[in-house]
């Protein structure tokens, strides 16, 4: 409905307005095109069959061809005032023309709508969310990081001072420790050596800001430490020095500073 | 148990707690509480890990060229139609995740034509994402020369910065991917099924990761669902490793696996997710 016409229902109808004139009920001379199909008929109301309504609209097939069913549609309409004629001919225009798209389109990909179902939808979303937290997501990454890093799939890329590499040995086997002694004493000379480039090249590295801090804080313990126990050369490296640049993270420290300084770090991360 | 109220539960608690301090040694174990994972129904696909039949299938399948280091993976994102800015921007996301990826736009080309066109030009898988109403909700993975496809339904996607970082606001946003090829984490794929959906994840990665890079793409199957997260991780000490989120995340459910490259009609199914059958216990799962 706009603002100042209405539009009719009907299907006879040929502008698709409704009024007086353009209404198929109103007027008992009336024609109209319809298509049904693909197809284009041409329907025609006279006023003798208005008794009989079964034979209301007389149908005439319009050819395929667009010129030809034009002249058709003159050579029925001969009679009939320029203005219908005119309309006519308008509204089968319009119809072919968007047959016409018809046939291209279902040519190409058309989008299938899937319904979804809200029940399913629910259901799917809560049970999401379940399994999120149920999986434990950083716990999990974590440990099979840490997992693989005992396997040794790293390769000797990661240093860890020989504190913690004891404890580690303690579940397994003791022997190592023996071995670790011995060691200690050898790697003694690199380390010194080492330590130089330690504390040069850390400083430019760090992908965390805290991480900074602690490199700062391990520095210092560095230097107090007098005992060498840097170097837990898991993959016995004998006198191989590790790779060097961003893959080295030495991190020898004191634990209890270290916590303070990453629980912000680690409680945000898990949070 | 669930009626009781809340300080009726916390007493009991208490009790029990005393009884147990009390008894000493003798106390009777902890009992362990039920977890879906614990009472999940015996799959009787799961894969053992000495499984012979498992092992020669795994060494004669589509990836064994993969697994052997004879291809290096391509990867091509595409999107569906008119993909909308959020799926453009994860695509470029994905890209950067993935090593060796690249995203083109499809302007209504036919996926049946596009894979001739892949495998002439040598790429080993092809991801479309679905969209729909303006955020992806489909993944469809297809493993190129004649591999299998996996249809999947992506929820909850999280762009790269939408994934807070709750650090001090001193520190940067969470941040950026490398170009370092990352290592690849598959999680609880027990059964076959989930074998062969996790190794075609994990083919959608170079084999040698670079360690120097410190990334790691994990994908995690918990109850049917797989979640996607992409980390940096560093090793603090020989038993801390602090990981920090970078990329995007996402969860995909398995719709259906077909034998063949993507062909909704005459495709081979070797699984599609049934809902009348398969959703009908709570414990029940197939990945």
């Amino acid at each position: 409905r706009t603002k100042t016409q209405n539009f009719c229902r009907n299907e006879y109808n040929l502008t698709g307005l409704c009024n007086r004139s353009s209404c198929p009920l109103a007027n008992s001379q009336y024609v109209t095109v319809r298509e049904e199909k693909g197809r284009c008929y041409l329907y025609m109301k006279t006023i003798e069959r208005a008794a009989f309504p079964r034979r209301l609209w007389e149908r005439v097939l319009l050819s395929k061809n667009y010129e030809k069913a034009l002249e058709e549609i003159d050579e029925n309409l001969i009679y009939w005032p320029r203005f219908i004629r005119h309309k006519c001919k308008q509204r089968f225009t319009k119809i072919t023309q968007y047959l016409i798209r018809i046939r291209k389109l279902t040519l190409k990909r058309q989008r299938k709508l899937v319904p979804l179902r809200r029940k399913i939808e629910r259901r799917e979303k809560r049970r999401e969310e379940k399994a999120l937290i149920a999986a434990q997501l950083d716990n999990a990454i974590e440990k099979e990081l840490l997992e693989r890093l005992k396997q040794d799939t790293y390769g000797d890329i990661y240093n860890f001072p020989i504190h913690a590499f004891d404890k580690a040995l303690q579940q397994q086997d003791a022997e190592s420790e023996s071995e670790s002694d011995a060691e200690k004493e050898e790697d003694d000379d690199e380390d010194t050596d080492k330590r130089e480039f330690v504390e040069a090249d850390d400083s430019d590295l760090s992908d965390f800001e805290d991480m900074d801090k602690l490199e700062t804080s391990s520095e210092e313990e560095q230097e107090e430490e007098e005992e060498v126990e840097k170097k837990a050369s898991r993959s016995k490296s004998k006198g191989k020095t590790p790779l060097k640049g961003p893959a080295r993270r030495k991190r020898p420290y004191i634990e209890i500073e270290y916590e303070e300084e990453t629980e912000p770090a680690t409680k945000t991360k898990a949070a | 148990w669930l009626s009781l109220s809340r300080e009726e539960k916390l007493a009991a608690r208490k009790k029990r707690r005393k009884e147990r301090e009390a008894l000493g040694d003798e106390a009777p174990p902890k009992a362990i509480p039920k977890t879906i994972e614990n009472q999940r129904v015996y799959d009787e696909t799961t894969v053992d890990p000495n499984d012979e039949e498992v092992a020669f299938d795994e060494a004669t399948d589509e990836f064994a060229p993969y697994f052997n280091r004879q291809t290096v993976p391509k990867i091509l994102i595409t999107t569906s139609d008119r993909p909308r800015g959020r799926t453009v921007r994860f695509c470029e996301q994905l890209s950067t995740v993935i090593p060796n990826s690249h995203v083109y736009y499809r302007r209504g080309l036919a996926l049946k034509r596009i894979i001739p066109q892949c495998i002439a030009r040598d790429f080993t898988d092809l991801i479309v994402i679905n969209e729909d109403r303006k955020i992806p909700n489909g993944l469809v993975l297809s493993h190129l020369p004649d591999g299998p496809t996996a249809h999947f339904r992506m929820s909850s996607v999280r762009l790269r910065k939408e994934i807070k970082v709750r650090l001090p606001a001193k520190l940067k946003k969470s941040g950026k991917p490398t170009e370092h090829v990352p290592e690849v984490i598959l999680n609880n794929f027990t059964t076959r099924l989930g074998h062969s959906v996790g190794r075609m994840f994990a083919s959608l990665f170079p084999h040698d990761p670079q360690f120097i890079g410190r990334q790691v793409a994990t994908f995690h199957n918990q109850r049917d669902y797989i979640f996607f997260r992409f980390h940096r991780y560093i090793f603090k000490s020989e038993k801390k490793v602090g990981i920090q989120e970078l990329g995007p995340r996402f969860t995909l459910k398995l719709r259906s696996l077909q034998k063949g490259t993507f062909d909704s009609k005459f495709g081979e199914y070797e699984w599609i997710h049934k809902r009348r059958e398969m959703d009908t216990s709570r414990r029940k799962f197939h990945l």
